[in-house]
C-alpha cells in the first residue's frame, strides 16, 4: 500500500474532524469521506474477521486462501482485516463488498469455501451457502433474499454503542476510526472542556465501573483530580482473565482506537500525563493490535507532547502482564506494574490517593473506558436514557457454555437474563437449562426460575447476586454443579496470591471438602457419611468467613459460586453425600458401571482395556464388572461399540 | 545446554537497574530463550542488584514463566469454564497419561511440553487444544490420542 496517500488521508481526516464541519462540508469532502468510510468503493473489497477467537476457528487459513485467490487470478481487489461482530460461533466470517452492492457477510468460511463464495459474489450472485446477512446502506443496491444484518434478531435486540464499529472497520488502521468521527470527541474536549467539566459529565452520566465492582466512575476520577500531586497516572485494566470471558479482548482487537481515545479522554479528565494499558502477554493478537494503535496515534499527533496545540501531554505505554488472575484487582495490578509480585495491598489508602509509584492513580476497566467517548460526545442525558432508573447505559456480555451460539452482545442494563440466554441461541436440543453463571469464578449461579431477573446493579445487590465482569456461562443438565464449584474453587486456589489467610487457607480447605464429597469412600463404615456431611456444614461457615475477612475482591467473592450452589442445589449436594451418586454422571469417582447382558456380545474389548482387570467373563458370552475392583474410570464405556456398558 | 550470550545481550538493553523493568526483562528472556534457567535468574539478579530469591519468587508467582525448556511440540490446553463442561478434564488426563508429564513440564526426549491455560477466549470452539499454533477442537480422548501418535510418528 502507498504510504504517502495514507499520510495525506490521515491529515485530511484530522483537518476534517477538528475543524467546524460546516466550513468543510463541500461535495469534494463528502466524496472523499464516503470513499474512506467505504460507502462508495471503486473496487471490490473482501473483509476477513481476525481476532483471537476466530484465529482458533481457522480465520488465518481463510485469509491465506483469500489472498491466494486474489493473487492467482491477478484481481484488483482489496483485502481488509476486520475484528469481530460478536457472532463467535459463526467464525471464520468473511464479508464481500462489490461496487454498487451492499456488503454481504458469510459464516463459517473455511479455506475450501472461499473460492466458491468469491466466484459467486464477484459475479453478482449469492452462492448456495447461507449468508449471515448484508449491511444496509441506502447508497447500495441490496441483494435479494438476504436479510439485513441490523434486522436480524441477534442484532435487533441489542443496543450497540461500544460494539458499533466492531467487526466493520479495520482495527489496524487509524484511518478507519478517524473516518467515523474517531478522536473528534477527544480533540473537542481538549479545546472546550476543563478537567473538572469532563469529570462532571461522567459523574452526571452515572456511569459505574464495568469490571465487577460497580463503583461510580465520575467520583473516582474527581478524587484523583482533587488529589494534589506533580504526577498522576491513568491505568487501563485489560487483564481480563476470568475463564469463559472474552469481551475486553474482542473490543480491543476489533476497535483499539476507541480504547486509545477513551484512555486519552479519561487521562485528560484526571489531569494525568502518563497512562498505561495492562494486558496479558499471552494475548498475542490483543498486544499486537494495541501496539499498532498506539504507534499510529503518536504518528497522527494524537498522543505525545502538546497534543493538537492544546498544551496537554499524554504518553500511553503498553505493559504486558505475565498472567495472574489477582492482577485484575487494582492494587495488585499496580504492584505488578511496579515490578513486584501482584499482591493486593490494604485499602485505604486508595489508589486515587496513593497508587502507582505513590502517586494518585485511576484504574478503569476496558468497558468503562470504551463508554467514555460516547458519553462525552452525546452528552450524559443521551447515555442516561439507556438502562434502568439507577443503572445507566449498556453492558457487554460474553455468552458461552452449553449454548448453541457462543457470542458477544451489548444490551441495555436491566435486560433480563432470559434474553441473554436467548441471544446465545438457547440450549442445545434435547437438553434442559440447569443454571446460568454470571461473572466467572466470583459470580453466582442463577436458576431457571430466576431468569426473569433484570440485569442491573440494584436488583443484583438486593438479590445477593454478583454482577461480575460480564462473562455469562450457561449450563445444561449434563453438568454437575458440585463439579463446577470444585472447578472454580481449584481455580481460586491456584490463583490466590497467598497474602491473606482466609483466602489462601480457606480456598484450600474448601477444595478438600469438595473433593471429599466427590470421591468414592474408601470404606463403607458408618462414620464416613457423617464426616462428609460435617464437611458441608463447615463449607458454609468457611465461605462466610472468607467473604467477610479476605483482603481483596478475589477472596471476598470466591465463595459466591459455592454459596449460591448450596442455596439452590442443596439436593444435589445431599445426593453426592448420602447416595454417592452424581445425577449428571460427571463426578467420575462416583460412577458405577454395569454391563447390559442383553447387549453385550462378549467381544472382550472392555476387558482388554480395563486398567484394574475389573471386567471378567468368557469371550462370546456377556461379561461382568466386579464392583470392588472398579475405579470408575469409564474406559469400558468409551470402548464399547454396542453401548452395553451402562453408567449409573 | 544453551548459549549464555543472549541473556547478556538482553540485559544490555536495559541499562538502568530499576525494579519496574524486571518483568519485561524476564519476558524478553523467556521469549528468546524459551524458558528461565537458574543461570538466567542469577544473572538478572546481579544486573538489578537484587537477591536471586526475590527474582525467583516473582517469576514463580506469574503463570507465564516456565523453568523448563519448551518441547518441540508445545501443547496448550484451554481449561476455561466453557471448555471444562465440554470435556477438557478428560483431555488433560489423556494428555498427561499418554505423555507422562504434568502441566508446565516437558517430556524427557524434549518432544512434547504441556501447558494448561485458563482461557483462550474461543469459547465457541471448546474444548480447544493448541499444538505449536495449530488449533484443534477435538472432543474425544481417542481422537486426541491418535493426534498425539501422529505427532510422535513424525519423528
Amino acid at each position: 500500500m502507498d504510504v504517502n496517500t495514507n499520510i495525506s488521508d490521515i491529515n485530511f481526516l484530522i483537518q476534517h474532524t477538528f475543524s467546524n464541519e460546516s466550513e468543510l462540508s463541500t461535495p469534494n469532502v463528502e466524496e472523499k469521506l464516503s470513499l474512506l468510510r467505504r460507502s462508495r468503493i471503486s473496487k471490490p473489497i473482501i473483509f476477513v474477521g481476525i481476532t483471537s477467537s476466530s484465529i482458533i476457528a481457522g480465520a488465518l487459513e481463510t485469509l491465506d486462501a483469500v489472498n491466494n485467490y486474489v493473487k492467482e487470478r491477478a484481481l484488483d481487489i482489496e483485502v481488509v482485516v476486520v475484528g469481530s461482530i460478536g457472532m463467535c460461533s459463526h467464525e471464520p466470517i468473511m464479508d464481500v463488498q462489490i461496487p454498487g452492492k451492499c456488503r454481504i457477510s458469510f459464516s463459517q468460511v473455511d479455506e475450501q469455501k472461499v473460492s466458491l463464495i468469491l466466484d459467486g459474489v464477484l459475479n453478482n450472485f449469492v452462492p448456495t451457502d447461507n449468508p449471515i446477512g448484508q449491511y444496509q446502506n441506502s447508497l447500495h443496491q441490496a441483494w435479494t433474499g438476504v436479510p439485513f444484518i441490523n434486522e436480524l434478531p441477534f442484532f435487533e435486540q441489542q443496543h450497540r454503542i461500544i460494539l458499533k464499529h466492531c467487526g466493520v472497520i479495520n482495527p489496524n488502521n487509524i484511518i478507519d476510526y478517524l473516518a467515523f468521527d474517531g478522536y473528534k470527541t477527544f480533540a473537542n474536549s481538549l479545546k472546550t472542556h476543563t478537567h473538572n467539566e469532563l469529570c462532571n459529565i461522567i459523574e452526571d452520566s452515572e456511569l459505574r465501573g464495568r469490571g465487577g465492582g460497580g463503583y461510580p466512575t465520575g467520583s473516582k476520577w474527581k478524587k484523583a483530580l482533587m488529589a494534589a500531586a506533580d504526577q498522576k497516572y491513568f491505568i487501563c485494566n485489560a487483564d481480563e482473565s476470568d475463564p469463559g470471558t472474552f469481551m475486553d479482548r474482542l473490543i480491543i482487537e476489533s476497535n483499539p482506537h476507541l480504547i486509545i481515545e477513551g484512555i486519552a479522554l479519561s487521562a485528560y479528565a484526571i489531569g494525568a500525563s502518563k497512562a498505561y494499558i495492562y494486558t496479558r502477554s499471552q494475548y498475542e493478537t490483543t498486544v499486537k493490535r494495541i501496539e499498532t494503535a498506539i504507534k499510529q496515534a503518536y504518528e497522527a499527533g494524537l498522543l505525545g507532547h502538546n497534543i493538537l496545540d492544546s498544551g496537554y501531554n499524554l504518553d500511553i505505554t503498553l505493559k504486558k502482564g505475565p498472567g495472574a488472575y489477582v492482577c485484575g484487582e487494582e492494587t495488585a495490578l499496580i504492584q505488578s506494574l511496579e515490578g513486584k509480585r501482584g499482591m493486593p495491598t490494604l485499602k485505604p489508602p486508595f489508589p486515587t490517593e496513593k497508587g502507582l509509584f505513590g502517586k494518585p492513580t485511576v484504574v478503569n476497566n476496558i468497558e468503562t473506558i470504551a463508554s467514555v467517548p460516547y458519553i462525552v460526545s452525546q452528552g450524559s442525558k443521551t447515555f442516561k436514557a439507556i438502562g434502568t432508573e439507577k443503572s445507566k447505559g449498556t453492558k457487554l456480555f460474553s455468552i458461552s457454555g452449553n449454548v448453541n451460539h457462543a457470542c458477544l452482545v451489548e444490551v441495555p442494563l436491566g435486560t433480563s437474563i432470559a434474553k441473554i440466554v436467548e441471544l446465545g441461541g438457547g440450549i442445545p436440543k434435547g437438553r434442559r437449562l440447569k443454571a446460568v453463571l454470571m461473572g466467572g469464578p466470583s459470580g453466582s449461579f442463577i436458576v431457571p426460575e430466576k431468569l426473569t431477573t433484570p440485569l442491573d446493579f440494584e436488583t443484583f445487590s438486593s438479590e445477593n447476586f454478583a454482577m461480575g465482569s460480564g462473562g455469562v456461562t450457561i449450563y445444561d443438565d449434563s453438568t454437575c454443579i458440585i463439579d463446577l464449584v470444585k472447578y472454580f474453587m481449584q481455580f481460586i486456589q491456584n490463583e490466590s496470591c497467598g497474602k491473606c489467610i482466609p483466602c489462601r487457607e480457606g480456598s484450600r480447605r474448601m477444595l478438600e471438602i469438595l473433593e471429599n464429597i466427590t470421591r468414592r469412600p474408601e470404606s463403607n463404615e458408618g462414620g464416613n457419611t457423617l464426616e462428609r456431611f460435617k464437611g458441608v456444614i463447615h463449607l458454609e461457615s468457611l465461605a462466610e468467613v472468607m467473604r467477610d475477612t479476605s483482603l481483596c475482591g478475589l477472596g471476598q467473592t470466591a465463595p459466591n459460586p459455592l454459596l449460591s450452589a448450596l442455596k439452590y442445589f442443596r439436593d444435589e449436594f445431599e445426593e453426592h453425600i448420602f447416595d454417592r451418586k452424581c445425577r449428571a454422571n460427571v463426578c467420575r469417582n462416583l460412577r458405577t458401571f454395569q454391563i447390559d447382558i442383553d447387549k453385550c456380545t462378549g467381544c472382550d474389548a472392555c476387558a482388554k482395556k480395563c486398567p484394574t482387570k475389573a471386567i471378567i467373563g468368557n469371550p462370546r458370552s456377556p461379561y461382568f464388572i466386579v464392583e470392588d475392583k472398579c475405579i470408575g474410570c469409564g474406559i469400558c464405556e468409551e470402548v464399547c461399540k454396542f453401548s452395553a456398558v451402562l453408567s449409573r | 545446554m544453551h548459549n549464555p550470550e543472549p541473556i547478556e545481550r538482553i540485559l544490555q538493553k536495559y541499562p538502568l537497574a530499576r525494579r519496574d523493568i524486571l518483568i519485561p526483562i524476564l519476558q524478553t528472556i523467556q521469549d528468546e530463550v524459551g524458558f528461565l534457567s537458574e543461570e538466567a535468574l542469577v544473572k538478572v539478579g546481579k544486573h538489578l542488584k537484587m537477591p536471586t530469591s526475590k527474582i525467583y519468587s516473582l517469576a514463580t508467582f506469574y503463570n507465564q514463566f516456565r523453568f523448563q525448556p519448551k518441547g518441540k511440540y508445545h501443547i496448550r490446553v484451554c481449561h476455561g469454564s466453557s471448555c471444562h463442561v465440554m470435556g477438557a478434564v478428560s483431555l488433560i488426563e489423556t494428555l498427561e497419561q499418554s505423555l507422562g508429564i504434568k502441566s508446565g513440564q516437558t517430556t524427557r526426549n524434549g518432544l512434547f511440553s504441556l501447558e494448561v491455560v485458563t482461557c483462550m477466549g474461543a469459547c465457541s470452539k471448546s474444548p480447544v487444544i493448541e499444538i505449536n499454533n495449530k488449533h484443534y477442537s477435538t472432543k474425544s480422548a481417542e481422537d486426541l490420542k491418535k493426534l498425539i501418535e501422529n505427532y510422535k510418528a513424525q519423528n
